[in-house]
């Protein structure tokens, strides 16, 4: 019998009733493969892997990261709730340390919900990780975290809630924006006032394969990892750079994204997308199992797989080299880039349009982030959407001072009543109202 | 008249059955060393005086499968095996020589790498040297496409005179799980002259006898097979004990509730669930020796804790097992057992003394209650009050783990998830040596009803008397590729793009019927159902390309009549 070098538990929910709509790549058959190739390889028979169901997420937890406009109810279903429920019960199970590591292969996906949330984008309506994330320091006190998103499209979502929290690490790699949705995820998105350089983009050239991959992760990502020294290290396991993919245009392979997460070696890995349900799926998914497992991948790989035609050319590996070098250089003078960009503001103002490719809404915000020398600030957003909303939504960060709390209560209570809806997140007490 | 024969390790019992009476039984010593000579003793014994014509059915639950392996005295096995990409395979090498040939078969049944010709005759030229008996050819997806392994066979048999026992992954199980297929085909031609040669002893001795009664063999599901199915299969004769004793116990103790089955014996406990009256299976297949297998098997679980388990008193409280190191004290054992608890509290009745002296043995199972009493401040009395209160407490403890687990079983759905069945058993029945003793305080813990039927000492036989057949297909239907499937009945068909799940059902209801017939079944056995199916829109690009259709139909275990007349006691 094999048995497995670190204990992983496996959440693997497929929701096998669930579609976006009948053929949406986000539907039932998406796992499907998945779970024939899984179950073909023995996996829960090995030693060490244990399979565990989701819990549901309850709706305070997705409070604790978005505005759901107008609440959590009109745009959450179950199958949300499952899917952030499972990426939780994996997280515990580790917090808990019945396994060592885990990993969450549940749908919808997440990565690009951000904090206000009209409706789908990306195919995502919460956050699954984030959802996840707070709940355990919720449950388990602080945590130095870093998010590693290995999905071709920008984790805008998860940068988004993030952005201002310098205890959460959120490093992207991804198909340049230029050349793929959700267009986000340049260099310059370096993190707001209280995280300037904690919010990492490594925008890649179509064409990238496993050479280019494995350079950033060697050469930018595990050394930015090495000094940052999260307790925790999450993969948001997208799938989708994988060059049998239909809606991108990358060239990486299974043996590529197993050999990613043996080196990145992350406690926790969650699915995000990724639709190449038969050719690609089956075989990273098993890779990146065998590879958190400490287990041999070596013998994982797709049937078209072709090494010659999948072999980076040389410009692509130079000009990876060249971003890689300007990324990593960002992050070692990002004090330097804090004294240059935001030393001596009060506040720190970005508008912005979001637009929801999957629901066909846009929205117009103003993020407004206080800079504050004893916490991360609050902050707060005032949004717009074209299905009618006007919201102001105010944060108070987890590292809050008593004054931004005074102002975040003073703000929400003499908000203007121009706004449909004011929605108050107080993350000092876990508190969260809305009017 | 039904006959039950049930060969256990120690024992073997029998019994014949009349319009739902036990009208005769008997037990066994086992001769280990005569397998055959057991049964056919007992069998004749058992018929002695009743007219062989009015056997209806001989049903046998049999460990000659199961003792060949754990003897050793299994033939030698050569395997072929193609293990495609993914998993190291090096551990699946369970045969007494093991090749590993290129060859490939995705998740889909599409041929992706083909067969090297010159390896399989290598591999055959090997076997020769080797002077294997048997053979067994196992590929990963070989239940989506079996052709390597039907042209392997084919190669095989041209090669090698005579004709080979040769094992087919794909037809010992339509589940998905290749180390699995690979140990469970290994075991079947592992043991498959063994029981070739038992069986055709016994038909012999039946035929010279005059008995012309059909012959079924039962299996680890608690259903039968025909002894011609059986010879087939083997693997599926493996650890049929447990399941004589189940079904002995829904025999004595009907229920169609959900439900906790206890068989407390001398040395182990056997626990057994139900949901709504019928029994939880393992998950994938029964585990024989080291080898997970896919054989279909009534979820049981072992524990060591019975009338004659050791007992000590570790850091001031009592530890009752797991191991057994002889007979009670009071029986002249080595140690204090739950068994001398129960004579001294006089819930023993002093028949069961085998012609011992009557008082020797009350004075022996005192004495060793009072010296246990000492160690943790009691008398003997109240000692032997808490041995039996602690082994109602391990069994408690255990069951709720178990309970935990399977409530906690992977769901695919959201509709599992949310609302999917959970057992909550309503009710114990129990047998075995103390289930009379420990019945109350069963009761008690669980705060549930517990019963015990009177007649236990025989309830493996009667439960393998009774045991129908049973049978379970596992379909798969691609319409975009226009094939359907079902591995354990070697079934792959050409259907039309238009074939829908409906269809499906009706040809899996139809398969499982005319193959229950197969096996034996007669007309009124076969109840054929579904017990899971799916059904996916396979997209690519935009559109809907075909359907991909999963279905698993069987006839459940049941039996051919209630037993009347043993209610509770």
């Amino acid at each position: 019998m094999i048995k497995a070098k670190n204990k992983l538990g496996l959440v693997f929910f497929p929701a096998f009733d669930w579609a976006i709509s009948p053929t949406h790549p986000e539907r039932e058959e998406r796992l499907l493969y998945t779970q024939d190739q899984l179950f073909e390889e023995g996996i829960e028979d090995i030693e060490g892997i244990e399979f565990f169901n989701p819990i549901l997420a309850e709706e305070k937890d997705i409070k604790r990261v978005h505005f759901c406009v107008p609440d959590v109810k009109a745009r959450v279903t179950k199958s949300h709730l499952i899917s952030a429920g499972g990426a939780i019960k994996a997280f515990q199970m580790v917090m808990e340390k019945k396994v060592d590591k885990a990993f969450a292969l549940v749908r919808p996906p997440g990565h690009h919900a951000q904090r206000v949330v009209y409706g789908d984008r990306g195919f995502c309506i919460i956050n699954v990780e984030a959802v996840m994330l707070e709940r355990i320091r919720q449950e388990y006190k602080d945590l130095r975290v870093a998010i590693v998103d290995t999905d071709c499209h920008h984790g805008d979502g998860t940068q988004d809630i993030y952005w201002n929290d310098k205890d959460t690490l959120f490093i992207s790699f991804h198909q340049d924006g230029r050349t793929l949705y959700p267009g986000t995820g340049f260099i310059d998105e370096f993190g707001g006032p209280g995280a300037y350089g904690y919010n990492i983009n490594i925008p890649l050239p179509p064409g990238t394969g496993e050479e280019g991959f494995l350079y950033v992760l060697d050469n930018v990502v595990l050394p930015i990892l090495d000094e940052y020294k999260p307790d925790i290290i999450i993969n948001s396991a997208g799938q989708d750079n994988h060059y049998t993919d239909p809606i991108t245009n990358m060239n990486f392979t299974a043996q590529g994204y197993a050999k990613l997460n043996h080196r990145l070696n992350p406690d926790i890995a969650v699915l995000e997308g990724g639709y190449s349900i038969e050719g690609a799926l089956p075989y990273i998914n098993l890779g990146i199992i065998l590879a958190m497992a400490g287990l041999d991948y070596s013998k994982v790989k797709e049937p078209d797989y072709n090494i010659e035609k999948l072999k980076q050319p040389k410009e692509i590996t130079e000009y990876v080299k060249k971003v890689s070098e300007v990324v990593y250089n960002r992050w070692k003078d990002r004090d330097k880039l804090y004294i240059k960009d935001i030393k001596g503001k009060d506040y720190i103002q970005i508008p912005r349009q979001v637009y929801y490719d999957t629901d066909g809404i846009l929205e117009k915000q103003i993020q407004n982030y206080k800079v504050c020398n004893r916490c991360s600030g609050i902050n707060t957003i005032d949004s717009r959407s074209d299905t009618g909303y006007h919201i102001f939504a105010i944060t108070i960060p987890r590292d809050a001072c008593p004054n931004c709390i005074d102002e975040g209560y003073r703000l929400y209570k003499h908000t203007s009543n121009k706004y449909t809806h004011v929605y108050l997140q107080d993350r000092v007490n876990d508190e969260y109202l809305a009017k | 008249m039904l006959v039950g024969i049930d060969m256990g390790g120690t024992n073997i019992d029998g019994v014949i059955i009349e319009k739902g009476k036990i009208i005769k039984s008997i037990k066994r010593p086992t001769n280990r060393e005569d397998l055959f000579g057991t049964i056919w003793c007992t069998l004749k014994e058992l018929l002695e005086g009743f007219d062989k014509t009015k056997i209806e059915r001989i049903n046998l639950s049999t460990t000659i499968s199961t003792n060949a392996i754990v003897e050793k005295k299994t033939a030698t096995v050569g395997m072929i095996i193609e293990p495609g990409p993914g998993l190291p395979y090096d551990y699946l090498a369970c045969g007494n020589e093991n090749v590993f040939v290129s060859g490939y078969i995705d998740h889909r049944g599409n041929v992706v790498e083909d067969l090297n010709i010159d390896e399989i005759k290598d591999a055959i030229k090997l076997f020769k040297e080797k002077n294997i008996e048997t053979y067994a050819v196992v590929g990963k997806f070989s239940t989506r496409k079996p052709e390597h392994e039907i042209r392997i066979k084919e190669l095989l048999q041209r090669e090698i005179k005579p004709t080979p026992t040769i094992t087919l992954g794909h037809t010992m199980s339509g589940k998905l799980n290749f180390p699995r297929r690979v140990f469970t085909s290994y075991l079947n031609s592992a043991v498959h002259n063994t029981f070739k040669e038992f069986a055709e002893n016994i038909k012999q001795s039946m035929e010279r006898e005059g008995i012309s009664a059909p012959l079924f063999i039962l299996k680890a599901d608690g259903g039968t097979m025909s002894i011609k199915k059986a010879i087939e299969k083997p693997v599926e004769t493996i650890l049929s004990g447990p399941a004589a004793s189940f079904m002995g116990i829904s025999a004595m103790l009907p229920t169609n509730k959900d439900a906790i089955f206890l068989d407390i014996g001398g040395t182990t406990t056997d626990i057994f669930f139900l949901a709504d009256g019928v029994p939880l299976f393992e998950p994938l297949g029964i585990k024989i020796g080291k080898y997970k297998t896919l054989v279909r098997a009534i979820y049981t679980v072992s524990i060591g804790l019975g009338g004659d388990s050791a007992i000590e008193i570790a850091n001031g409280s009592i530890k009752i097992g797991p191991v057994r190191k002889g007979k009670p004290y009071a029986f002249g054992g080595p140690k204090p057992t739950p068994t001398d608890a129960m004579i001294v509290l006089g819930f023993l009745d002093n028949d069961i003394f085998n012609s011992m002296d009557v008082k020797y043995v009350k004075d022996r199972a005192y004495e060793s209650m009072e010296t246990l009493g000492k160690i943790i401040d009691k008398g003997a009395e109240d000692t032997a009050k808490l041995v039996l209160n602690t082994m109602a407490d391990i069994i408690k403890a255990k069951i709720e783990q178990l309970l935990e687990e399977i409530n906690q079983k992977p769901v695919y759905t959201i509709k599992e998830l949310l609302y999917g069945k959970k057992v909550q058993p309503k009710l114990i029945n129990v047998i075995g040596g103390p289930a009379k003793v420990l019945a109350p305080i069963l009761k008690e813990k669980f705060n549930l009803p517990c019963y015990y039927p009177k007649n236990f000492h025989v309830a493996n036989a009667v439960g393998a008397a009774l045991a129908r057949p049973t049978i379970e297909i596992t379909m798969h239907v691609d319409t975009s590729k226009g094939i359907l499937s079902v591995p354990e009945l070697d079934i792959y068909e050409k259907i039309s793009p238009r074939f829908n799940l409906n269809m499906a059902r009706k040809k899996a209801l139809e398969l499982v019927k005319e193959n229950g017939k197969n096996i034996g079944a007669t007309e009124d056995e076969l109840e054929a159902e579904i017990v899971e199916e799916s059904c996916f829109n396979m997209v690519r690009g935009f559109f809907t390309t075909g359907q991909d259709i999963r279905i698993k139909a069987q006839i459940k275990p049941g039996l051919i009549q209630q037993l009347r007349g043993d209610k509770y006691d």
